[in-house]
């Protein structure tokens, strides 16, 4: 829908010089804003794990050593908040998911990412594979703050970034698709930035 | 279907719809009250924001998120809006916006920070400058609700001059049996004011709030900054995390 127009209304438009396409609603920041619906999480290294957990029961653990002992990519990508602000070219250091579910004997459509303190979000498998997703512990170089997701957090960059959980802790495959937290309160279930799917019934 | 039990008042769809101003009202300098006439406005939970739209004559368009501050009022939907210097939305929403002027809104947003009139709970209630937003529609709520639940609030600003409902909060906080309300000051502090300005601390958490056996619900709100750092001595005190609601505003610096 073509929106009411505001008279006298400009708007900024990308930094000078350059013309940057943003995801419909978004706009640019070069902070790094923080949406955590709760206090921020402090989990210790040496108690970190992560598990997965195929639609057969089956279990696949690393703990903190074995995560480092994994090879690492460095992905540059940009983000999206559905808070509406994107920030681009960021620069992060973890495994590709691609490397951890390796091993991982499975049919499952969808997977539910499970985070220390409780919180939860649901994808299509797929959006997992691929070279498409990461557990992240770097940020531009540096151990990754709790306040970002600390130790590691979850990285799906072609979602919004509600999906990105942070203090990332384990994922359940299933072959069925179990809303999680902001899911259930009323977001979108897929969340893609391009097709502005903030809300239910975008 | 356990989706519907917990989407808190969202209607399945949120559409764009029209919204016009029809009174304004300035809180502090820099900061303005805006009230909205929204036709077939589907009502809100105090706590929900909307997400507004601004749309330039070439298509352009940006979006921002209010929260709002007053309880469900038939088509009414008011936003009090500060002003950020070389913002791209709060100026033109403080400085051009007219009444008569109609924007974009949608929503209600957010099933989270959210508080029900039907929870007995005690509540603390812990705002930084713009963050006392949407707690100020929770002491609105409570009161057209004739809800007895224990509030207190906690209301971080840089001085005097820049608190928003200020005689409101001041009547409300005589009349509404039940509400506390205690200020801290970060720049400068009223007249005769025993404590020079600080960063909300432990002491005012302690002093105006609620021990943690009483398990009250609390909501924090404002800038990054003083939410993490909120957060974080609420937890430290033995608050349950899970009753620690947290909405953060945008960048830090108080
Ligand atoms: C859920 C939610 C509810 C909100 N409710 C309210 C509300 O009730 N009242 C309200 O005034 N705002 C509220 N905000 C913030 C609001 O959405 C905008 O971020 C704010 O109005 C600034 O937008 P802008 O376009 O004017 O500035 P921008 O053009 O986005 O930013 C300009 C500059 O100011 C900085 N900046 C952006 N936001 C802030 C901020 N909040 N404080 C300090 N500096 C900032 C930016 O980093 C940037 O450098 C809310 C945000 C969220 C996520």
């Amino acid at each position: 829908m073509g929106g009411i127009v505001s008279p006298g209304f400009r708007g900024r438009r990308g930094p000078e010089g350059g013309e940057v396409t943003l995801p419909p609603g978004q706009y640019l920041t070069e902070d790094f804003p923080v949406l955590t619906a709760g206090p921020t999480l402090r989990v210790p290294t040496d108690t970190w794990e992560f598990v997965i957990v195929t639609e057969a029961g089956e279990k696949h653990r690393w703990d903190w050593k074995q995560l480092m002992a994994l090879p690492s990519e460095r992905p540059t990508v940009d983000l999206h908040c559905v808070t509406k602000w994107s920030k681009l070219h960021t620069d992060w250091q973890g495994v590709s998911l691609d490397v951890l579910f390796e091993g991982v004997d499975t049919a499952a459509d969808y997977a539910l990412v499970h985070s220390y303190g409780g919180y939860t979000t649901n994808l299509p498998f797929e959006d997992l594979r691929n070279g498409q997703a990461w557990i992240v512990y770097r940020f531009d170089g540096e151990d990754l703050t709790p306040e970002h997701g600390g130790p590691a957090r979850l990285l799906v960059p072609h979602l919004y970034l509600w999906k990105s959980a942070k203090w990332v802790r384990g994922i359940t495959l299933s072959d069925e698709d179990t809303p999680g937290f902001w899911e259930s309160a009323g977001y979108h279930d897929y969340g893609d930035p391009w097709r502005e799917q903030r809300y239910q019934g975008d | 279907m356990a989706r519907a039990a917990v989407s808190g008042g969202l209607s399945p769809r949120l559409v764009w719809r029209a919204a016009r101003l029809v009174e304004f009202r300035d809180e502090t300098p820099s900061a303005r009250t805006l009230v909205f006439d929204v036709p077939d406005w589907p009502g809100h939970l105090p706590g929900q924001h909307v997400d507004v739209r601004l749309t330039a004559e070439d298509g352009y368009s940006t979006e921002r998120s209010y929260s709002i501050a007053t309880p469900a009022d038939g088509t009414r939907v008011a936003l009090t809006v500060q002003l950020v210097e070389d913002g791209e939305v709060s100026p033109y929403l403080i400085e051009t916006l007219s009444v008569g002027d109609v924007i974009e809104l949608r929503g209600p947003v957010g099933g989270w920070f959210v508080w029900r009139s039907a929870d007995p709970a005690p509540v603390l209630l812990i705002g930084g400058g713009s963050g006392i937003v949407p707690l100020m529609a929770m002491i609105r709520a409570r009161r057209a609700a004739g809800s007895k639940a224990l509030f207190r609030l906690i209301y971080s600003s840089r001085t005097p001059e820049d608190r928003y409902y200020a005689d409101e909060l001041r009547t409300r906080a005589r009349d509404d049996f039940g509400l506390d309300v205690s200020y801290v000051y970060t720049r400068k502090t009223p007249e005769g004011w025993p404590l020079p300005p600080r960063r909300l601390g432990v002491a005012d958490v302690n002093n105006g709030g609620w021990p943690p056996d009483f398990q009250p619900a609390c909501f924090v709100c404002g800038p990054t900054g003083f939410v993490e750092a909120v957060a974080d001595i609420l937890i430290a005190l033995g608050h349950d995390a899970r009753r620690v609601k947290t909405e953060r505003f945008g960048p830090s610096g108080t």
